[in-house]
């Protein structure tokens, strides 16, 4: 009898530790979790679920007809009160920008800077300054340098008599998406850059040297030793870049508001006329899926490039 | 090593490492300060035009220092702009929601990083997912729910949202830090008696002081340049953030540019100013939060 107290006290006792133990831990996590599940991961199934349905909002909401997937497809065939399609393909272009001039040019700085150049810190501290300011501060403040009476750009091409080359930049549809590509790429280029030069910085200076001695040009040994070292930074770059695009919102609706004629429309800013110009909820959330898949596609896609191109 | 110092001194004699060519040093610092140029310029624009009459930014004086200077563009955009209230609705939000992505952060991150149990990896990558959720994901649902439940215009509507878009960052943040912490403390803390909530107080807050900093600036660029939430579930003034204020005001000022600049000025200080002074802190939040990511 003594005995069989003895051995089972100890684990009854363990197993109130350990019941304790789960309820505390489960209240350390539980403020991040409330936050986390009722603001993202709730959310998302809600927005998946009515993706499916024709809702305004109000109402209980009805399944798309004749097909469920109904919002999807109008996505991408119904071209008259919204075009998806031309949204989708403008944040293409701008991600081909950002990852074929803005990257490169954040590479170049950040190749420069790993070179201790005079004033290495003083231009990192620059180049990384307008990444910090909202990007509201920098869409009206381009909105001042494009404006085509008063603004810098056009009174610096009268200035140098190229009268011609003027335009009304974000109203014209042949300049209105360039007028929204370049602050976006200006603003993050030393975002990205940092990134980089974080990396360059990480490569050990022995290795450098050794390559030196070996003969190679400063040149030679970013090409062959630094830009390999960095390349896992490089991938998160071009994810960030891409994802970015996708999700771009701001510049787009204080510079053009997706005008002139519909012509500079991205995923965002169409998903917040769906919701408060037509009252869309069901085609709202459709939009907001489409995004979320097209980030986590991407995200794999190009971490598959990089893993194919290491092989 | 012997032998391999003698040898590396033979190749020396034979090798010379190459001197990077001069012409090519003055092109790239050339380049660098062009480019300096491009990024400070915008910025000095905005200073100075915010100091300017109409007439100066419309002609006599586009790019140059203000000839006076006109203090009262920013009276004007802090009186009839309200950029006052706006300024304060920012730090109210961007404060709170600072405040509680950081308990939150820290609770979970202990738990996570410091107390053994089944299942601290798992809830880790699950919080890792709100890396890659965009905001817009969320937007929708949340914007019915809070108008469902009168929930919208009020500083909460904001801060909850911000907190929750803050919190993976701050947990990856915080974990790179609490893992720093030696575990012995932790066990001398035990035998002494203290529990996990003695042990989180008393120990782990105090030392984790380099981390609140780190955590605190990028929750304060993400919510203090927040807009599209702002846009959104905002609609009345008495609740508006600064971005969505200086929307609004240039809606309003569309022919006059002074004080527009003011408002541009006055959202944008405060960010330079921490930089000017913890501009390494804001680099090294910035690439601690990529480069682990």
């Amino acid at each position: 009898m003594t005995d069989q107290v003895v051995v089972k006290n100890p684990q009854a006792q363990r197993r109130k530790k350990n019941l304790i133990l789960g309820f505390n831990i489960f209240l350390f996590l539980l403020p991040a979790l409330f936050l986390f599940i009722s603001i993202l991961i709730a959310p998302i199934v809600v927005s998946v679920y009515r993706s499916f349905q024709d809702w305004n909002g109000m109402s209980a909401g009805k399944w798309c007809e004749p097909n469920i997937f109904q919002n999807y497809i109008d996505m991408f065939t119904n071209s008259v009160t919204m075009n998806f399609v031309v949204a989708l393909k403008n944040s293409l272009i701008l991600a081909f920008f950002s990852v074929f001039v803005q990257l490169p040019l954040s590479l170049g700085l950040a190749l420069v800077l790993g070179r201790k150049p005079k004033g290495e810190r003083f231009f990192l501290t620059v180049f990384f300054m307008p990444v910090l300011i909202s990007t509201v501060v920098i869409g009206q403040l381009w909105l001042k340098i494009y404006n085509p009476d008063y603004g810098l750009l056009n009174s610096f091409l009268k200035l140098i008599n190229l009268d011609t080359w003027t335009h009304i930049w974000v109203s014209d549809p042949k300049t209105a998406l360039g007028s929204i590509i370049v602050p976006t790429i200006w603003q993050y280029v030393g975002y990205h850059m940092l990134l980089m030069y974080a990396g360059v910085k990480g490569v050990s200076p022995d290795l450098r040297e050794a390559a030196m001695l070996d003969g190679a040009t400063p040149g030679q040994v970013d090409r062959y030793v630094v830009i390999p070292i960095i390349k896992p930074i490089i991938r998160v770059s071009v994810i960030f870049a891409v994802t970015g695009s996708l999700k771009a919102y701001d510049l787009v609706f204080i510079l053009t508001g997706g005008g002139p004629q519909k012509l500079t429309e991205v995923p965002s800013t169409l998903l917040q006329q769906q919701l408060f110009l037509a009252n869309k909820y069901g085609m709202g959330s459709a939009i907001s899926v489409m995004l979320i898949i097209l980030c986590f596609a991407f995200a794999l896609l190009i971490t598959a490039v990089f893993r194919e191109k290491d092989n | 090593m012997n032998d391999k110092k003698i040898k590396a001194a033979d190749f020396d004699t034979t090798y010379v490492p190459k001197k990077s060519n001069p012409v090519v040093k003055v092109i790239i610092m050339i380049l660098l300060i062009i480019w300096a140029g491009i990024n400070i310029f915008p910025i000095y624009f905005m200073f100075t035009f915010s100091l300017k009459s109409n007439e100066e930014i419309f002609g006599l004086n586009v790019a140059g220092l203000p000839r006076d200077w006109i203090w009262s563009n920013y009276s004007r955009a802090m009186g009839t702009g309200n950029m006052g209230l706006y300024f304060l609705n920012s730090i109210i939000v961007t404060g709170a929601s600072i405040l509680i992505s950081l308990i939150a952060a820290m609770m979970a991150t202990y738990a996570i990083t410091r107390i053994k149990w089944r299942g601290n990896k798992l809830t880790n990558a699950f919080f890792m997912l709100g890396l890659t959720i965009p905001i817009q994901a969320s937007i929708v649902p949340v914007y019915v729910v809070l108008s469902r439940l009168h929930w919208l215009n009020k500083y909460s509507t904001l801060i909850i949202p911000y907190s929750a878009f803050a919190l993976a960052m701050a947990i990856l943040i915080c974990t790179g830090f609490m893992v720093e912490i030696p575990f012995d403390l932790d066990e001398a803390a035990r035998i002494d008696g203290c529990g996990l909530w003695r042990t989180f107080f008393r120990i782990i807050i105090p030392l984790m002081k380099p981390a609140y900093a780190t955590i605190g600036i990028y929750s304060f660029l993400q919510c203090w340049n927040e807009f599209m939430f702002a846009n959104v579930f905002i609609s009345d003034s008495k609740h508006r953030t600064m971005p969505v204020g200086i929307q609004q005001l240039s809606g309003s000022y569309t022919t006059d540019w002074g004080p527009i600049g003011a408002a541009l000025v006055i959202a944008t200080f405060p960010t330079l100013l921490i930089y000017v002074f913890l501009s390494r802190r804001i680099q090294e939040s910035f690439i601690a939060g990529a480069v682990k990511g």
